[in-house]
């Protein structure tokens, strides 16, 4: 029994050590919001939050978890920057197949918590490892051009 | 879309529409437009408005439904399947269009497998050949027109006045002041005869098609609550992986799983006949399990299947000439006489589709039927399947579609590749399982775009323009052993291996040519990948015509525009896209131009490039398309499927591709099986030339000129003609 805190709510989850978060969350808490991609940290699908920062959950065990705060796309809504790029994802008409999404939101969050006005090249080097196959990039981009304006 | 768009139709007693179908609280309307049965490509030599009427008066199916809620919420079903693509909302703004609904009030639902589904050309259920738009344009539009004149009717009744006195508005009947909800009319609106006749409105009173329409699975999407397959759980569903050979065609000689049933969570080992399945109480721990699994394999044929020995011997094969494709004049004579000529050999390599979802399938099989939860794009060759397997009729078989995490092809499998596994594995465990697939399986998993070699001599005559074409090109076949073979087989000809090539527009204007075709007998699972065999002919030919524009020392953009007269719509996509991106006027130094220009699904798409190349680094600054696809029904999400296109063919063509060694896939996962990230993304501009011309499709036509268009500013920057993909390091 490993306790978790996430989304703001202490959970007791029964699973190995060295099972990565992103499995404890959709296999076991049955949150499906984040996404499998890869498997090893090189599409992004897999993005949350741990204690704020953005984390690869698909390489990332739950004994990392431990005492910290796992914070998912099911969070996002009650999140001010989460909000705003949300907000800019929809205005912008981002999605496509959308399979990639919950991960590039949690990336695009975690840039914009730290960097409130990111250049082109901050967000090449923040979001280069969220792979989308359908090329949602130029929206994606404009998307986070357009969060950050709203939330200056 | 054959007939002009404000013809009334006249409907016959058995193509006829079924009304009355009552479910709880609402209406049904069941339509029966006519489809043919074939299989298609649109533009294809027997694709002609004579045979489908014909084929069509033949074969009367009940086709799709709309669902009118007493709650006034209008449920759209889709015979196709949502995979990024945007027909979760193009397919609804045809119904709404003729309806008059409150979009406000539009939901969607995938439909399931049934006859009723069927695509309206090509004669199965599919998601497919960037069809869907142009294929429902019709059907759906008559759905909205039909419901909308039945609840005109109810609403005559209940108000006893003349149907002609009423008009609609927003969801509603309206009479002088007096409105009256879809909701409230529907039940009555189900008891009613259908019209013997509609008439569809005219384009200039089209409120909605036309309009850029936001996406109505957006906001799902952007919040996790979106379910794709991969999603679907519930009481009792394992997780399965599937140990498969490292070679394609191995078979299991014996496995040991000792160690395997030692992980936690593991429950079963189960021998299928894809491979040995491990059944786990979840994902990671049937990943553990599979690992610690011992197969002994029976390699195969394949096990030295190589691919640079596979490449040399294609290059051999096409030195000579194949089966004849294409032919006019005298290639021979004209060739003799020559002076000038252009020779090259061109290669592309085997390409995974990898959409962002690794193919999954959900398999529950009870006394007397079966449920399958996946994302498909061929609901009707999954269920006929699955029914096989178990030894159940089709219509024992209910496919729930979820959102497609992506397919390009992939998830369009003839031989139903992912769902008979997943079949056969829930059956050997006996319980409720969720066959899942890893990154890596999906890359080494096969179902590739073939690899393909072309080898071309052109003659060039005093005015460098060409007089002689000789063309060869060897690879796999797509259709050779699946259903389609029939219909896309011809003469031993593969239309879609030649597509591109034997029907290019510049050979209209040459008067001798020849296009062969060797197939080639490669045992490696090939499969359409988005653009199907556009997307290796356009990056040759438009490669070959800049050739000889460079040979001929003419403007690549002029040469083009003379080699394509008569051809309308190719120019003007070729000109929109040359005014937009200022081709006569300079570029900032070290930065280079190249064009590219071509047809695919019924639509022409120009893409210019804007490249620069430093110490062998290319770097694509910027990419200005043009499509005339006809009527762009929804303008966003056309310019988005561009968008898609050029990243999706871009990555590709920088980086992408499978290799075989020692009977292997040498690739595994996106650190080797490299596609387009946010840093190599141009800036992308999309322009859509106003047309009335016949539909084409949008999620594909873009992606074929993008390789070349880069590739020919690459010649203009370096020098260096590109002529295998990828690029890579070539320029290092």
């Amino acid at each position: 029994m490993i306790t978790l805190n996430i989304n703001g709510k202490e959970q007791q989850l029964d699973v190995p050590d060295d099972m990565p978060i992103l499995w404890a969350l959709r296999d076991v808490a049955h949150l499906t919001g984040t996404k499998f991609g890869c498997g090893m940290a090189q599409c992004g699908a897999c993005t949350v939050h741990l204690d704020g920062q953005a984390i690869r959950s698909c390489i990332t065990p739950i004994s990392a978890a431990a005492g910290k705060k796992i914070t998912t796309i099911e969070e996002m809504q009650n999140d001010k920057i989460g909000q705003a790029v949300q907000a800019a994802w929809s205005e912008i008409d981002v999605v496509q197949c959308g399979y990639c999404q919950s991960g590039q939101i949690m990336s695009a969050t975690a840039l914009l918590a730290t960097n409130t006005k990111p250049t082109d090249a901050d967000i090449d080097a923040a979001m280069s490892g969220n792979i989308c196959r359908c090329g949602t990039y130029p929206r994606i981009r404009a998307a986070i051009h357009n969060a950050a304006s709203k939330l200056a | 879309m054959n007939a002009p768009l404000n013809t009334p139709l006249n409907i016959s007693r058995r193509t006829f529409i079924k009304a009355g179908a009552l479910v709880v609280g609402g209406l049904v309307i069941a339509f029966s437009i006519p489809h043919a049965k074939r299989f298609l490509m649109p533009g294809s030599a027997a694709d002609t408005t004579a045979d489908a009427a014909k084929d069509a008066a033949k074969l009367p199916t009940p086709n799709a439904y709309l669902r009118i809620g007493t709650d006034n919420t209008i449920t759209v079903m889709l015979a196709h399947s949502e995979m990024g693509q945007g027909i979760w909302t193009t397919l609804p703004m045809l119904i709404a269009e003729e309806l008059d609904a409150d979009w406000s009030k539009i939901k969607v639902e995938h439909a399931s497998a049934a006859p009723e589904y069927i695509h309206t050309a090509y004669g199965i259920q599919i998601t497919g050949g960037s069809s869907t738009t142009w294929s429902e344009f019709d059907r759906y539009r008559q759905a909205g027109a039909l419901t909308r004149a039945l609840l005109i009717s109810a609403a005559a009744e209940k108000l006893g006045v003349s149907a002609d006195s009423l008009k609609t508005e927003n969801g509603f009947v309206i009479s002088g002041d007096n409105k009256i909800s879809y909701g409230d009319l529907a039940e009555a609106a189900a008891k009613l005869e259908t019209p013997k006749a509609i008439t569809l409105k005219e384009p200039k009173d089209w409120k909605i098609i036309g309009k850029a329409t936001k996406r109505l699975d957006g906001p799902e999407k952007i919040n996790g609550t979106a379910i794709f397959g991969q999603d679907i759980q519930f009481d009792g569903l394992m997780t399965a992986m599937v140990a498969r050979s490292p070679v394609f065609g191995g078979t299991v000689k014996s496995f040991d799983a000792t160690a395997a049933k030692q992980i936690k969570g593991v429950r079963q080992v189960v021998q299928v006949p894809t491979g040995v399945a491990v059944i786990a109480d979840n994902y990671w721990a049937a990943k553990k399990g599979r690992e610690a699994l011992k197969v002994d394999w029976d390699l195969g044929e394949n096990a030295s299947l190589d691919s640079k020995a596979l490449l040399a011997e294609y290059k051999k094969m096409a030195a000579t000439t194949g089966l004849i494709a294409a032919k006019a004049g005298d290639n021979k004579t004209a060739m003799a006489k020559a002076e000038k000529f252009v020779e090259a050999e061109y290669a592309l390599p085997y390409l995974a589709h990898s959409p962002m979802e690794p193919l999954n399938c959900s398999v529950k099989i009870e006394k007397d039927g079966c449920e399958i939860w996946t994302g498909t794009q061929m609901q009707g060759t999954d269920q006929t399947a699955a029914a096989k397997i178990l030894g159940l009729k089709p219509e024992q078989v209910k496919i729930h579609t979820l959102f497609l995490g992506g397919g390009f092809g992939r998830r369009a499998n003839p031989a139903a590749d992912f769902v008979s596994e997943a079949v056969q594995v829930a059956k050997a465990a006996g319980v409720p399982v969720k066959t899942v697939w890893s990154r890596e399986d999906d890359v080494k998993g096969g179902y590739y775009r073939p690899m393909f070699v072309h080898k071309a001599k052109i003659a060039l005559d005093a005015n460098g323009m060409p007089s002689a074409w000789e063309h060869v090109a060897v690879g796999q076949s797509i259709m050779l052993g699946t259903p389609f073979e029939a219909f896309q087989i011809k003469d031993g000809i593969d239309t879609t291996s030649v597509e591109g090539t034997a029907d290019s527009p510049y050979l209209k204007n040459i008067p001798n040519y020849q296009i062969s075709l060797h197939t080639a007998k490669t045992k490696v699972p090939v499969l359409w990948w988005r653009s199907v065999g556009h997307s290796h002919t356009a990056f040759v030919m438009e490669s070959l015509i800049d050739e000889l524009a460079h040979t001929a020392k003419k403007d690549p953009l002029e040469y083009r525009r003379a080699l394509l007269k008569g051809h309308p719509r190719h120019l003007a996509a070729l000109n929109l896209a040359a005014e937009k991106a200022d081709w006569d006027k300079p570029l900032p130094k070290g930065v280079f131009r190249g064009i590219a220009v071509h047809e695919s699904f019924g639509s022409f798409v120009a893409q210019i490039a804007e490249v620069s190349v430093n110490e062998g680094e290319v770097k694509v600054h910027r990419m200005v398309s043009a499509i005339d696809c006809g009527l762009a029904v929804n303008p966003d999400s056309l310019t988005a499927q561009i968008e898609s296109s050029i990243s999706f063919g871009l990555g590709a063509a920088m980086q992408s591709e499978i290799t075989f060694k020692d009977g292997m896939v040498e690739q595994s996962n996106f650190n080797d099986y490299q596609v387009m990230r946010m840093g190599n993304m141009p800036k992308v501009e999309v322009y859509i030339v106003q047309s009335t011309e016949k539909m084409g499709g949008v999620g594909e036509p873009g992606l074929p000129p993008v390789a070349p268009a880069v590739t020919n500013a690459i010649f203009a920057a370096t020098g260096k003609r590109i002529r295998t993909l990828p690029i890579g390091n070539q320029l290092a």
